[in-house]
């Protein structure tokens, strides 16, 4: 940007108000972004946990098996369980900013924001219920 | 006696005060009073020493947003009668240098505005030789939601990436920018995006989301910013992998 406009020997002083570190905690949608971001944190810990899983399944059945009773630790469960709100919140975030990102026109119309969004719940649905297919088949 | 509710109004006087500081008001209650109108009342018959900025009323000027009870608004467009009882805090627009009571500093968010061309840019001559260039209603329609800009900065005032990094270029300016690269007529958009690929152009932007919230023309700037994000990412892409097809 360009140095101060002569203008400011006019209003010598002016006056700045600092931003406070704390901006985020005074309003709701503030704090919903900062969440938002946090939940990336969380994203990162699954991914990790979901590399441990691959290193574990490669060390053979007793490794896996000792990876398994890791993961029943309570703290871990806790910690996933928290983790699983946030990327549950991270995934509908993300979802519901496609129409944003987006403008899709069909017939010179832009389409509206649900049916934009939509497709990213279908295909999660039908992700989810392969998954769930997979699980149970054997048993 | 009529109603009357209190205003509390952020007043600085460079000369008389360090620090901005609060002035209560009684002003009349009346049901088709905005808060411009209060602070009118103020200023012909209270207290003519109080300054803001204001021009048209009616929200096309753009000239009057302040900070009403927190929330950055047009003040024309904000009812006395919606903060009832009261009291109203009127505070000058956040995220700008306060010159004086409720005038705040614009000079920053005019060079941004200008950074980014918010004109129709043609290679060609500027005059077509056959007259007007011809739009039809589906064109219009690509960019008119971002066209409806009035420039009052209340976008400014709700984003806190601006407030914390004056240098990024801001939401309305973006906006505005999007609204020329999908005019049918422009064609400067690989000039635009010289400026704005730039880390304080788009990529400043963390997607909070409220400069389309508060903004009272439903401009939706936040929605622009990530357009455009996606179509500088697709251009990346494409000089990336096609290096020859670069203008």
């Amino acid at each position: 940007m360009k140095p101060p406009v002569a203008y400011r020997q006019y209003h010598p002083k002016w006056h700045r108000t600092r931003v406070s570190t704390f901006w985020w905690s005074r309003k709701w949608s503030y704090l919903k972004f900062m969440l938002r971001e946090l939940s990336s944190v969380f994203v990162a810990f699954y991914v990790v946990i979901l590399l441990l899983q691959l290193h574990a399944l490669r060390g053979g059945p007793d490794a896996y098996q000792g990876f398994q009773d890791w993961l029943r630790n309570p703290l871990l469960v806790i910690l996933n369980g928290i983790s699983f709100l946030f990327v549950l919140f991270h995934a509908v975030t993300w979802f519901n900013l496609t129409p944003k990102a987006m403008a899709v026109r069909l017939r010179g119309k832009r389409l509206p924001d649900v049916l934009v969004a939509a497709p990213n719940y279908v295909a999660w649905l039908a992700v989810s219920a392969l998954v769930v297919f997979l699980l149970t088949r054997q048993g | 006696m009529a109603e009357t509710i209190t205003i509390e109004v952020a007043r600085y006087r460079p000369e008389e005060e360090g620090e901005p500081a609060l002035q209560s008001y009684e002003v009349p209650l009346n049901k088709d009073w905005v808060v411009l109108d209060a602070l009118n009342h103020i200023k012909d018959h209270v207290d003519g020493s109080l300054s803001f900025r204001w021009s048209c009323r009616m929200g096309v000027c753009g000239s009057c947003g302040m900070t009403v009870n927190g929330e950055p608004k047009l003040t024309c467009a904000t009812f006395l009668s919606h903060y009832a009882p009261g009291p109203i805090r009127v505070e000058p627009l956040k995220n700008f240098p306060v010159v004086r009571d409720l005038v705040i500093e614009m000079t920053d968010f005019l060079e941004k505005l200008q950074s980014v061309k918010p004109w129709i840019v043609r290679k060609d001559d500027p005059a077509p030789a056959k007259g007007e260039f011809l739009q039809t209603p589906e064109q219009l329609d690509e960019f008119k939601q971002f066209s409806m800009c009035i420039n009052c900065m209340i976008c400014y005032a709700a984003c806190p990436v601006y407030g914390l990094d004056p240098q990024f270029v801001g939401p309305a300016a973006i906006a505005l920018a999007q609204r020329y690269n999908l005019d049918s007529r422009d064609q400067g958009e690989q000039e635009r995006l010289d400026v704005l690929s730039q880390h304080e152009g788009i990529w400043g932007c963390t997607f909070v989301g409220e400069c389309t919230e508060v903004c009272p023309k439903n401009v939706d700037p936040a929605g622009a910013i990530q357009q455009y994000k996606l179509a500088a990412t697709k251009d990346w892409f494409k000089s990336f992998l096609m290096p020859w097809s670069k203008q």
